[in-house]
């Protein structure tokens, strides 16, 4: 048996409405929040940054697993705002939860999906023989995400992350992966170019041919895996690039609404990016039951979807956490524009 | 982070996570670790440990006149905090608001940003604190 044993999820705690945002560029906030189904996102503060967020989630996910941090075999941060082009997040990472130094550690990058990315590599190294020793992985997803001002993207770029850790011992697993696939092309709907400040997308080319082509692909890839469809499952949780885009394709597979909401946490705190599908899924094992079945797709730009299949074990319910990742939702604080611009450092004195 | 880069680093055990040292003949917790327990002297024994997390205010104040590198992060907050096990140390209080920020405050440690000054130098990781009830 394979699967997670602990998770954590850090949201920070400003946040700005969309309204907001559309009141300084004279759009019409109401329509725009409507369109999107998004109504705030979390902001990070002036000092947290992918790094931060990341820690914070790596010492929940500890805490909630009851591992002891040495016993880490890896460390992955996905992130699409790692603080250095060069010099790894995952290693102060593993430093500051006390993981270090006996671990292997590395960062990755695939627009959204790259905390996923990470997961399937804990899931081999934990069930491969070479290297024997790692018996437990950490696979973060963290993003401070930049939106250019007045951009499409600025509504909903967000900051948060979430961390799974990985481990093989059946008194452990709380949900165990049956089953994980990927599908991925070159697809170029959003990109950010070394040393640019903010990425830049294709605007309506980032729905059908990439975000829609490929969830639907990895959910149906792995659904004809595992043989089963959308009727098995009691949750689905799909990348959340606004809080339309995953109704939508939840609608397209043939999934009801009732086994998306417990996952759907872009409309309160906005597109967290690497970290969204990860938050989504933890919320859904926060009310999980034993036996119980999740599918969960990530989606990242560039293009690639990565598949799960979860199924909750008898374990969950003893390893509840103390707060639900919507009870996280609720310890906030909004700040207007001007702040948000000074917390992001948009303004170039800054 | 300035100044010299392994002076730093051999701090990042007591910035990320608190590493002091504690006297076992006194029963006494520094942070930071200290080369001899002020108490014991040559008695003394320190060895390795781990501050707890949480503690409370004892006293604070807020800056209004940030030093060179924390001159947009005004007004914040710079607070004594009493740990658990009684070990004081000097800390930013962030994420909490005004009226929360009191003597007696409960606070827990967070990890954060402490110094981002030079956009292609390395960044300063450590403890600041907020009030958590």
């Amino acid at each position: 048996m394979v699967g997670i044993v602990g998770y954590g999820v850090y949201v920070p705690k400003y946040r700005i409405t969309v309204e907001e945002i559309a009141r300084v560029w004279k759009k019409d906030g109401k329509a725009i929040s409507a369109g999107l189904n998004v109504k705030e996102k979390a902001v990070g503060s002036f000092d947290e940054d992918a790094c931060t967020i990341s820690v914070e989630a790596a010492r929940r996910a500890l805490a909630h697993s009851g591992i002891y941090a040495a016993n880490l075999g890896a460390v992955y941060v996905g992130s699409e705002s790692h603080p250095y082009a060069v010099k790894p997040t995952a290693s102060i990472v593993a430093d500051a939860v006390g993981a270090s130094p006996e671990l292997t550690a590395a960062d990755l990058e695939f627009a959204c999906k790259a905390g996923t990315a990470g997961i399937q590599m804990c899931l081999a190294l934990v069930e491969s023989k070479m290297p024997a020793w790692i018996k437990y992985g950490m696979s973060i997803g963290a993003d401070t995400a930049q939106g250019r001002p007045n951009d499409a993207l600025e509504f909903t770029a967000a900051s948060g992350g979430a961390a799974f850790i990985v481990g093989k011992k059946e008194d452990e697993v709380i949900a165990e992966v049956l089953d994980t696939y990927s599908y991925t092309t070159d697809t170029p709907d959003f990109w950010r170019r070394q040393h640019a400040e903010f990425p830049r997308h294709a605007g309506r080319f980032t729905g059908k041919p990439a975000y829609f082509k490929h969830v639907i692909a990895g959910a149906n890839g792995i659904m004809k895996r595992v043989n089963m469809k959308p009727s098995d499952f009691d949750y689905a949780v799909f990348h959340q690039p606004n809080g339309k885009f995953p109704i939508r394709v939840a609608k397209q597979l043939g999934f009801e609404k009732k086994q998306i909401e417990q996952g759907l946490t872009t409309p309160l705190i906005g597109n967290t990016y690497s970290g969204s599908m990860m938050i989504g899924l933890a919320s859904v094992l926060d009310k999980a039951k034993p036996g119980e079945k999740i599918l969960a797709v990530s989606y990242g730009s560039g293009a690639g979807s990565d598949a799960f299949v979860l199924e909750a074990t008898k374990n969950i319910s003893k390893k509840r956490p103390k707060k639900t990742v919507f009870d996280m939702f609720e310890e906030k604080e909004y700040i207007d524009y001007a702040e948000y611009v000074k917390f992001r450092k948009k303004l170039k004195s800054l | 982070m300035n100044g010299a880069l392994p002076l730093i680093w051999r701090k990042f055990g007591e910035r990320y996570d608190l590493d002091g040292n504690f006297c076992e003949t006194c029963g006494t917790a520094f942070f930071p670790a200290r080369p001899v327990c002020p108490s014991c002297r040559r008695r003394g024994k320190l060895v390795p440990k781990k501050m707890p997390k949480t503690g409370k205010i004892v006293s604070f104040t807020e800056v209004f006149t940030g030093p060179a590198g924390f001159e947009h992060e005004t007004p914040y907050f710079i607070a004594i905090v009493e740990l658990d096990n009684k070990a004081r140390l000097l800390t930013q209080i962030v994420d909490s608001e005004k009226e929360r920020v009191k003597i007696g405050a409960k606070v827990g440690k967070v990890f954060r940003k402490i110094s981002d000054i030079d956009p292609e130098g390395p960044i300063a990781y450590g403890y600041k604190f907020k009030v958590v009830c």
